[in-house]
């Protein structure tokens, strides 16, 4: 018996390698599918490289389809991982950057960037960022202290800060007039339909290396799941720890944000259903995450091109009607 | 010099009060230490202090002839293990993983155990006598349990030192003696200190080596059972009417705790 193995290493590639197939199967699938009809077959000899570049379906593989399946696996990813972060931190399986208001705030952060005229990246993503930091910092201080573990006080608070939100943005929103209204609210709703392979490329160089950071922390999370004090006597620097995950998944929420406005509950849906399937390992679960989030936002999306008769509808809208009803069945399960 | 702890002079304060005064105790090496007194005098921030949670505002502590500020962090935890009061349940690992976690201060980079850990943790599972129970999610087990399986996490730990924080508050009958018996068998079998906050009087006068009474984050006194636990101590410390004999298996003082109705008027 070789006893250097990894014991979780099985587990951890199983469930990934497993993540990874469905992830590819719904990429391929989205770049097959849009309101242009083209055969699989026409797809495949355009992937593979197989048919001359120029035609039409081309250029709407590789310079639509192509960047919009790819953010929205990156989004999904980034969204499940900080729902992920957030329970563990917590310590509430309830906790989401969307429903605490963190990607409220993000957005009020960015809706000032764009009214401001700045690019979305660097500018719109730091204004952004200085939002989702914002709130976060509101939430923490409202349930501080003891409160920090009881549930309801935790999430009234993210109720209140994400209404709060709302309202602030509904009136940046009233204050514009010209023609950046219509991309605002669409936007909002979370669209992923405005995006060039540069800022995909862009998003993806900044999520990459959150995402190596938080599955390094991912035993700690696991730790903390019992406590801080048991955390603290187990060898973990917890201010350390709390502070750099807090910090990272408000910087992915608020990147996504900046991209493709507020989709909701990603972060609440695959977390749990991973959690179902894989346990609550954080080491198997943040891969998990990575990769079902990613599988998860890439049907949604396609859904969200695919559904309407014509034109689209923000994916938001898609995440919302799935993850709002299963959010009410956690909390009443939750109360007993 | 065969010490597990020594303190000299703790003191701590929250805000403007003084919590504990000028705490100054030894606890011999593989000893069964526990600490007793009335609410509100100090255990459990004593305990916090010990631990590492705590640091003194004033006064010297040493962790095997070593200041503790001197351990690095995954040090101390490979020293000291700590079994606090409040545990939650919230999430559905199972008894093996959470021994399991009792490995971290041994990990590398990853945090990924490796075979031999998860040999150890199997050891402090039948240690505990939860080879059933093992594959079981922790919250579908009882309280008594929950509690063995937060004692093999912390074996698990292989530490010189457990700490324990009232083990046996909100256990039946049967589980305190089960777990004090066990702290006995992992005193007498593996030599560790076993250090143990209590609210049982009679349960401590039964099980410790030595025994220290705090009151108003004081040591009103301390050493072997019988010296601590009499009529004058605990009347001091607790401030109610008391009957001290010994226990009926000898050996130990037994403490009764004499009602209004039955105590002599003067």
């Amino acid at each position: 018996m070789n006893t250097k193995t990894p014991i979780l290493i099985k587990r951890v590639v199983t469930a990934s390698s497993l993540l990874i197939l469905l992830l590819g199967f719904a990429m391929v699938l989205g770049i097959s599918m849009g309101s242009t009809d083209s055969g699989i077959k026409d797809v495949f000899q355009n992937l593979l490289g197989t048919k001359e570049p120029g035609s039409m379906l081309y250029t709407i593989i590789w310079q639509i389809r192509f960047p919009r399946v790819l953010l929205a696996a990156l989004v999904g990813a980034a969204l499940s991982l900080g729902g992920l972060v957030f329970q563990a931190l917590l310590r509430n399986p309830l906790a989401e950057p969307y429903i605490l208001g963190i990607s409220g705030g993000s957005a009020i952060g960015a809706i000032i960037g764009i009214l401001m005229g700045f690019s979305r990246f660097p500018g719109v993503s730091l204004t952004a960022f200085t939002g989702s930091i914002a709130t976060l910092l509101l939430i923490l201080a409202m349930s501080s202290g003891q409160t920090i573990l009881k549930k309801d006080a935790l999430l009234l608070s993210g109720v209140m800060v994400n209404a709060f939100c709302a309202a602030v943005i509904m009136f940046l929103v009233s204050m514009t007039q010209d023609s950046r209204l219509h991309n605002i609210i669409f936007w909002l709703m979370g669209d992923l339909s405005m995006v060039d392979m540069k800022h995909v490329g862009i998003l993806a160089a900044t999520l990459l290396p959150c995402f190596f950071l938080v599955f390094w922390l991912s035993n700690p999370m696991n730790l903390l799941l019992m406590g801080k004090e048991m955390a603290q006597t187990l060898g973990v620097n917890i201010k350390v720890v709390t502070f750099t995950l807090l910090v990272v998944t408000s910087f992915m929420v608020s990147a996504t944000v900046s991209y493709c406005g507020l989709v909701g509950f990603v972060g609440l849906v695959m977390p749990h259903l991973l959690r179902l399937v894989f346990g609550p390992d954080h080491r198997v679960l943040v891969p998990a995450c990575v990769f079902g989030g990613g599988t998860y936002m890439v049907f949604c999306d396609l859904l969200a091109r695919t559904l309407p008769e014509q034109g689209e509808m923000p994916a938001g809208v898609i995440t919302a009607i799935i993850g709002a009803p299963l959010f009410i069945y956690l909390l009443k399960r939750s109360s007993r | 010099m065969n010490r597990a702890i020594t303190a000299k002079n703790l003191s701590h304060s929250f805000g403007e009060d003084l919590v504990l005064k000028n705490v100054s105790f030894q606890v011999p090496k593989g000893d069964f230490f526990i600490i007793i007194g009335p609410n509100g005098s100090g255990k459990t921030t004593l305990m916090k202090i010990i631990s590492g949670l705590l640091k003194p505002r004033n006064g010297e502590l040493k962790i095997l002839n070593r200041s503790i500020d001197q351990y690095h962090r995954k040090a101390l935890a490979r020293t000291i293990a700590f079994v606090p009061q409040m545990t939650f349940a919230d999430f559905p690992f199972t008894v093996t993983e959470i021994v399991l976690m009792g490995r971290s201060p041994y990990l590398g980079m990853l945090g990924l155990e490796e075979e031999n850990d998860l040999e150890i943790a199997n050891q402090a599972i039948a240690f505990t006598g939860l080879e059933n129970l093992a594959h079981r999610k922790l919250d579908q087990l009882s309280g008594g349990e929950q509690q063995r399986v937060f004692i093999a996490r912390a074996i698990c730990q292989e530490p010189d030192i457990i700490l324990l924080d009232e083990p046996t508050a909100s256990l039946d009958l049967a589980y305190q003696v089960r777990i004090m018996d066990l702290m006995e068998q992992l005193k007498t079998e593996k030599g560790i200190t076993v250090v143990m906050v209590s609210h049982d009087v009679n349960l401590a006068a039964m099980y410790a080596d030595h025994l220290l009474l705090l009151h108003n984050g004081q040591v009103l006194c301390q050493g072997l059972p019988d010296k601590v636990i009499t009529y004058k101590t605990l009347e001091a410390a607790y401030g109610c009417t008391l009957l001290v004999d010994e226990s009926p298996l000898g050996k130990s003082p037994r403490v009764t705790l004499v009602p209004r109705k039955y105590s002599i008027r003067e």
